[in-house]
Parts: C-alpha cells; structure tokens; sequence
C-alpha cells in the first residue's frame, strides 16, 4: 500500500513542497536569528573595551579628551525613575479601573482601545506633544520634561499589564473577600493586587526596559548637558541623547563612548526583559 | 546630641548641593562651527572659575531660534543677523572666533591638499552638473592627479547652519547660476545629495561614503585627518586653510563701522586670502531678565578674549585681533538689566 | 459581581444578617462606603485621563501646526518643495519615505515572520519553542538608536562594499525593476533604512502570528493531517485561512511600528529632502525630518510646518493601529477571549 502511495507522483511533489517549505521556516527563523547574534556581537565587541569604570565616574568629554558617560547615566536614571514614578500609580490605578469596574459602560473600552493604540504611537510625536504643552509655555528645556515624556511612554504599557493581571485574578479570591464583609476597595487593594503583584510589577520593569531606550522623546524636552547636573528644571544629560549626539560625530574617542553606552543600555534592557519574564513565570 | 549632629551634616550637604546647583552653568546654543574650541574654553574656564558652560552645538538656525525663545543664555551662530532683524528681536551680537570652511572629499588615493577647485567648480558640483571625479572640468584643474570614475557624492547640511550659510554666500558670490536656484541661507533646497547634522554629521558622512564631497570649518577637518582641497581665492591664487590664510581674509574687514558688526569675510581680496573664511557671532539680549547669567556669559568671553588665542590656534582658528576685542567690550555697554543699568 | 458588591450594605453588628439602609450606621461602614466611592472615582478619573491623552495629543499638535495648515491649507501633502528660505514647505517627500521605507520592511518582514511563526509553532520542538520565541522577541526589546548605530557603522558598510553593487549587477538589469537599484551605492538610504525597520518589526507580527497560530483548534489541524495533508499543507490551507483576520492585523501593528520609527532610520536614511526613482537614494521620513529639524527650525512657519509633519503621522499611524486592533478584537470576539 505505502509503496503504491511513495510512487505516486503527485504526492512526491507535495512531500517535496512540504519539504521546501519548512526548511525555508527554518531558514527565516535562522534569518532573524542571524541579525540579533550579528548585532549583539557588535555591541558587546565594540562596546566591551568602553565598559570601564571610568565610564561610571568621569564626565562626557569634549572632543579629544578622556572622558566617561557618569552625567549621562546619572540623567537617563534621574528621568527614568521620575518618569516611572508619574507614570506607574496613573497606569496602575487606570488598568484597576479597566479591570475592575469596567464591566459596564462606555468608559472602559473606550481606554482600552486608546491605550493599544497609545502603546504604538510613534515616540516622537510625544516628543513633539509634551514640547507644545510644556516647554514652549515654561520657555526652556527641561528634565522635568523629559521625565514627563517618559511617563506618558510608561503608562500604556503600566495600564495594560495591570488589566491583563487583574483579569486573571479569579473571582472566587474577590468574592471570598466580600462575603467576609470587605468593600469593594479593600477587596482590590488587599486581594486582587496582592494576587496580581508579580503581574503588576513585570509589567512596570517592562515599562522602565522601555523608556530606558528611548531617544526621540528627550530630543525636545530634556535636550543635553555637558556637565553633571541633578536641577531637574533645566537640560540635563542622558545616555540615548549622548549616544544620538557621539554616533553621529565624526570623533573616535566619541564613538568608543557611543558603544560603551549602546552596550550598557542593551545589556540593561535584555537584562530587565529576562528578569521580567523569569518573575512572571513564578 | 547624635541628632543635631546629624542635622547639621544634613544642612551642610543640602548647601553644598544648593550651591552647586547655583553656581550653575550658563548655558549656550548654536554653531557646530566654533564647538570645538568652544569646548576646549569651557574646560579650562571651568577648571579656573569652577563656572561650567553648557553649549549645545545644535547648528545656528537652533542657535538663533533658542535665544529668540529665551530658552538659553546666549545663542551662537555664524550667520550674522541683520540689523532690522538684531532690532526686532531686542538682540546685540559680537564676533567670537573667525575660522574657514573647507571642501573636503573621500577619494581612493586622493589626500589632503591633493586636489584643487575653484568656486565654479564647486557650485557646479553642488547644481548636479559635474556628476562624476573623472569629469573633464575637474581634471583641468587638476593635472597628474589619477581620478577614479567613482559618482560624486554630494554631502550638504540637513540642519540649520551658519556653516552653511559661509558656504551657500561664497557659491553664490561665484556663480549666478548657483545664486538664482538655490541661493544662500543657513537652510537651502539642495538640489541633491546627502544631508548631515552638524559639521559633525558632514564629516562623519565624508569618512564614510567613497567618492564623497562636502564642506566642513576646518577644525573638524583637521581632527578627523579628511582629504580637504586647495581653493583659489578672487586674486586667482591657490590657498591652502591654514590660520595664516584666514587671518588674511580677515585682515580687511572693518568691524567698527558696520552695523551690527555684521561683517562677511568670504571672497575677500587678498593673494593670501582664503575664499570662505568667517566669523562666528554671540547673540545675547539687550535687556537682560537674568543679569546674573548675563554676567557670567560676558565674564567667560572676557576670559576667553585674554587666555583663549592658542587654544584656538591649536584647533586652527583664527581669535579676534586685539583692536576688535576692544570694539567688542564697546559693544557689551549696550547690555542692560531689566532696569536699563548695563551689566558692566 | 461588583455591582453586587456596590449596592449591598453589611452590618456585622446586627442579629439577623439583613441590609437596612434607613438606620444610622457605625463610622467604620461609613467610612467604607466613602472610600468605596473615592476608590472608584479615582481610578475612573485616571481611566479618563488616559482616554483623553490620544485627544489632547491631537489637538496640541493641530493647535501647533496651525500656522501651516492656514497658509499651505490641503495641498501641503502633495507638494514636494521644502524650502526653508522661502518658506515654502510640503509634506509630500517626507511622506513618500515614510511609506517607502514601511512598505519595503512589510515585504521583507512579512514572509520572514510567517516562517518563524510556523516553525515555532509546527516544527520546532516543544523544549526549543520558549528559548527560541524569547530571542526573537529580544529583537523586540533592543532601543531604536542601537539599531540606527549599527545600521550607520556596520551594516551600511558592509552594504555599500558588498551588496549593493551586487544588486546592482543582477536586478538592477532586469529592464523595470532595476531602475529601483540605480545610482551610486553610498550604504545608507531609502533600502537601508527599510531593512533595517524589517527587522525592527519581525518581532511584532511573529507574535501575533504565533498567537493566532495557537488558536487554530487541534480538532481542524488534526482532521486535515487525517485526511493525509503534510503539514505545509495544513498551514496554508487551514491554519491560515482560519487566523486570516488576525495575521492581518498583526502586519497592520507592524506596520503602525515601522511608520512611528524615529531614531534607526534618522541614522541611515541620509537625509536629503528629495525623492528618487532609486532605493539607492537618500531621503527622508516625517520622523527622521523631525529628529532632524525640529529643535533648529527658525520661524513660525517653519515649526508648525514639522508639527504638521507629526500630526500627519500621528494621524497615520493611529488609524493603522485602530485598524490592527479592530482586527484583532474581532479574531478574539471568535474565541471568546474578549472580556
């Protein structure tokens, strides 16, 4: 029977086309594989010699003399951590209203439909938004504009995490809850959230991976400063902004900082995605 | 006891980092021109006055635009502004440094001071003319030297920039052609070619793609060891950039009785004369509403003025002779705070 | 089961178990009442709050470009000029790299997505798909500027020296097409910048797929194999056609992605405010001009005229992912993964 099927013409050319297929799959799983080696390699090997302490401690440099990426850094976690801290409680009290009172009404759906869409938008007309509102009305740049253009990077992903976590809380916590005699605001704060608490905060370390990358939100609010500063009312320096200015220069000892900080930023952010996903696991 | 200890180690660290905070930088924007001398002052005054300058070297379109807003001390830009325009905006200007801006290419072979053009050359390179190195018209001007048939690749600037503007006002000075499409400007329609940010972008372009032409000021040249080009200046001789070249084209200009002191240095007569030399100018406010960093802006020209000439020289800039710094501390009288009282 | 919650007042304290809302009650169920009702309107005023950002987006930016749009009015968006000393502006080169370079990641991407989606879900073995899935999606999660700085000083190098002659050589004979390939190979341009959004983007549609893939009942797969299908066969005849909806909307949230890309294509694109028959060329991109541009522009004009420039990709791009979401929401309605 076999041997009559395998001589079948017809159906050689479909093993043969099944065949074809499939190694082509492998082949572009191969594909996308191949870039991410081929750019990690890169990062790590022209960014491995820059990744020295002096990095860490000394200044950014004018051209031509020794220097490191310490005021970079120092901004870019300066208006990380205050852009996460706007952001997160708006994120996380929306995704509670999403997740817990959105059962009836046009509200919730509404958010949530805005809030994918949000997720998506293109940074830089954030960039562009917080400019308009802020720092053409204040009439400088500032940190405190950077960190506000983060936030409003940071609290779609906050919201959606939250309502996706607190979806998969099971009623019968909530409900136990209530027939103990909680109101309905103890029972999301002291159960769903407790319940959702991994959820809540892989979905904040996903939004801090994010902005920590970000450079078109910061070119028109925090700008850049060549010395180091902690005053968040005017321009203060940061890593993606620093790295956009080295890179584009045609300094050597800039482009080995450039690296140094693309290699810092990379490793960060893979570093904070793995944990992320080895948390929500547990 | 442990406590108020403690609350005065507080304090002391809450001063000390109040202070730094005011001792704050001043902070400035414009030109990618002069940035690397710029630079090298600001490290020196701040390792002298411990006073930090915060330039952003976001070409001169941002420079003038951030000084109009008000978002920065002072603006720098290597387009002098008009008269009407200085008047308009409340604004006063002074040169700072004069330097010159060169032509610069990557070509197989081809290395600094190798080849030579002259301004026609160039406005036709830059009209889309002259497409290719082993063009006739470049060969002409260039006897013995071996030209790749390699496309020209045009490099022109996709910022705001005074750079730009020496470049487009010599090209137009030349060619009639080149002044009635595309003109002069700090921001033109290039009829083709790859635009970079900054002189730093021009230059990074220039290092990388073969067969490309561009303009960077000199310094920038010269620290990233690019293959400029010989030019010939209006005497019809050919110059090498050197500061020597372009103190020469400074040598004529008659700062005191201009406006605005809104001399253009470029096609200047003169056998030593390099043909695209120029200045770049401060723009400040004449009415001050922070005098204090007012001050500090005049106090670190100031120093810059008496301890900045080798520097400078060092980078291949040519520093404001002495006569015309006196013009310029003659200029500052016109500052004032907002009560009408100069700042020095 | 909330509004259960909402409208039941218990009073422990009473004998018989029963609501009574006339009597005066204890401070604490007061108490809780009250935060009850400022827990709620609290996180509903923060729900509207991120309601109202799109719009507040939207208007700032039209505030913003009004100037612009005043002057140039409609035809702004197909005018090519774009010249800052007369202050003529269009919006038409700007536009056409951005749909060009988006355009050349969705063919690049596509097919590349598709076959990483059915080898993850086909083929790769069940201990393999977590590790490999993991680093396709860090594809994902490294920043665009790390992109645009290998794209600049490795990739364009590598493609000026090694690939674009040899493109060249081969498709750029082909009598039509290879007018796409001509002009000198400088590394970067409109096709740098497209492939390098390609592989931005694979990241996000493989997901979807893999998702929508893993929807597909076993019990159609299975019937199509029982029949003697190979599993190329399967794929394409039942596991596609089936997740139709949502692979669509999946390539529309890529392609929402790859328009909004900023700094790896300000890198590469080469910055040159015209348009060109060859992907060879230099160009621009509405996000690229912006990076580029925005903080130098002197004049009124000048600015509103780049934020009209956003306000047209923002525009853009959120009809693109209200599009991809639509999409999406209906595939889900079908499976009952809806809230």
């Amino acid at each position: 029977m076999s041997a009559v099927v395998s001589e079948n013409p017809a159906y050689r050319r479909r093993k043969r086309r099944n065949a074809v297929m499939l190694s082509l799959s492998a082949v572009a799983l191969a594909f996308g594989l191949f870039w991410l080696a081929w750019i990690v390699g890169v990062l790590l090997w022209e960014g491995g010699t820059a990744l020295r302490p002096s990095l860490f401690v000394q200044m950014t440099p004018p051209p031509g003399s020794d220097g490191g990426l310490a005021n970079a850094i120092f901004g870019s976690v300066l208006m990380a951590g205050a852009g996460t801290l706007i952001g997160t409680p708006i994120g996380i009290l929306a995704g509670t209203y999403l997740a817990e009172y959105g059962r009836r009404g046009w509200l919730a759906p509404a958010t949530r439909f805005i809030n994918d869409v949000l997720l998506s938008a293109p940074s830089i007309v954030i960039g562009l938004f917080v400019y308009t509102v802020f720092v053409a009305k204040v009439g400088h740049f500032s940190a405190w504009a950077g960190a506000l253009a983060l936030a409003i990077i940071v609290i779609p992903v906050v919201v959606r995490t939250t309502d996706d976590m607190l979806k998969l809380v099971p009623h019968s916590l909530r409900e136990a809850a209530a027939a103990l005699g909680a109101p309905t605001w103890k029972v999301i704060t002291m159960v769903s959230y407790r319940a959702a608490r991994a959820g809540i905060v892989t979905g904040v370390l996903l939004a801090i991976a994010r902005i920590t990358g970000e450079t078109a939100p910061l070119l028109f609010t925090a700008l850049n400063n060549q010395f180091w500063s902690s005053d968040m009312n005017h321009p203060m320096a940061n890593l993606p902004v620093v790295i956009f200015q080295f890179a584009m220069s045609p300094y050597d000892d800039w482009h080995r900082l450039a690296w140094g900080g693309a290699a810092l930023i990379t490793l960060f952010v893979l570093a904070i995605n793995i944990a992320a996903r080895a948390l929500f696991r547990k | 006891m442990r406590i108020s200890k403690a609350l005065a180690a507080l304090a002391v660290a809450a001063t000390s980092l109040a202070t730094s905070a005011l001792a704050a930088d001043i902070t400035g924007a414009g030109a990618t021109f002069p940035y690397p001398v710029y630079a090298k002052w600001a490290e020196a005054y701040k390792k002298a006055t411990g006073v930090g300058l915060n330039y952003q070297s976001i070409g001169s379109g941002g420079g003038i635009k951030q000084i109009e807003a008000k978002t920065v001390d002072f603006g720098a830009s290597d387009m002098p502004l008009s008269p009407e325009d200085l008047e308009k905006n409340g604004l006063m200007q002074f040169p700072a440094i004069m330097g010159g801006v060169v032509p610069v290419v990557k070509l197989e072979g081809i290395g600094p001071g190798q080849l030579h053009f002259t301004g026609g050359l160039l406005a036709d390179i830059y009209l889309g003319k002259v497409t290719k190195w082993n063009d006739a018209e470049i060969a002409k001007l260039n006897p013995g030297v071996k030209l790749p048939a390699t496309d020209i690749t045009v490099v022109h600037r996709s910022d705001g920039s005074g750079t730009n503007f020496l470049w487009t006002n010599y090209l137009s000075q030349v060619s009639p052609e080149f002044k009635e499409k595309v003109g002069e400007g700090t921001s033109v329609k290039w009829p083709s070619g790859v635009g970079g940010k900054g002189n730093e972008g021009v230059a990074s372009y220039v290092q990388k793609i073969d067969g490309a032409l561009g303009y960077v000021e000199y310094a920038y040249a010269k620290q990233n060891k690019l293959a400029y080009a010989l030019m010939q200046n209006r005497n019809g001789k050919y110059v090498s950039p050197t500061d020597e070249t372009f103190a020469a084209a400074a040598s004529n200009a008659d700062w005191k009785g201009t406006p605005g002191m809104r001399v253009i240095l470029t096609n200047q007569p003169g056998d030593k004369a390099w043909p695209i030399t120029g200045a770049s100018y401060i723009l400040m406010h004449v009415k001050q509403e922070k005098p204090e960093n007012g001050r500090e802006v005049l106090k670190f020209y100031d120093w810059a003025f008496k301890n900045g000439a080798r520097m400078a020289e060092e980078l291949d800039y040519v520093p404001m002779p002495a006569n015309v710094v006196q013009t310029i501390h003659a200029s500052w009288k016109k500052i004032t705070d907002p009560s009408g009282k100069p700042l020095v | 089961m909330t509004a259960v919650l909402d409208n039941v007042r218990f009073r422990a304290a009473d004998p018989p178990a029963i609501a009574l809302e006339s009597a005066p009650r204890p401070p604490m169920l007061r108490n809780n009442a009250l935060m009850d009702a400022i827990f709620r309107n609290v996180t509903r005023f923060f729900a509207f709050l991120v309601f109202s950002l799109l719009a507040a987006i939207l208007v700032s930016l039209v505030v913003g470009a009004a100037p612009a749009l005043r002057k140039f009015g409609l035809p702004f968006l197909w005018t090519a000029d774009w010249d800052p000393v007369q202050e003529n502006f269009g919006a038409l080169v700007p536009i056409v790299g951005t749909l060009a370079t988006s355009a050349i990641a969705l063919i690049i991407a596509i097919p590349v997505s598709f076959g990483i989606a059915v080898f993850l879900t086909e083929l790769s073995p069940v201990w393999l798909r977590r590790p490999l899935g993991t680093a396709i999606e860090m594809l994902a999660a490294i920043p665009s500027i790390i992109y645009g700085m290998w794209g600049l000083f490795v990739f364009a190098p590598v493609f000026q020296i090694w690939v674009q002659p040899l493109l060249k050589k081969t498709v750029g004979q082909v009598p039509w097409i290879g007018s796409l390939f001509a002009g000198p190979p400088i590394g970067i341009g409109m096709l740098t910048a497209g492939i390098i959004l390609a592989i931005m983007v694979i990241p996000f549609i493989t997901a979807v797929m893999r998702d929508v893939f893993e929807i597909v009942p076993a019990m159609l797969k299975e019937s199509a194999y029982g029949l003697g299908s190979t599993t190329w066969e399967v794929v394409w005849h039942v596991v596609l056609p089936y997740a139709k909806v949502g692979v669509i909307g999946g390539i529309m949230l890529g392609l929402g992605r790859a328009l909004g890309e900023t700094m790896a294509v300000t890198f590469v694109i080469g910055n040159a405010h015209e348009i060109s028959r060859s992907l060879f060329a230099p160009g621009n991109s509405i996000a690229s001009a912006l990076a580029n541009e925005f903080t130098e522009a002197v004049g009124d004009l000048y600015t509103s005229s780049l934020i009209e420039l956003g306000l047209i990709l923002f525009l853009i791009t959120t009809i693109v992912l209200a599009c991809s979401k639509l999409l999406l929401l209906q595939l889900a309605k079908r499976e009952g993964t809806v809230a």
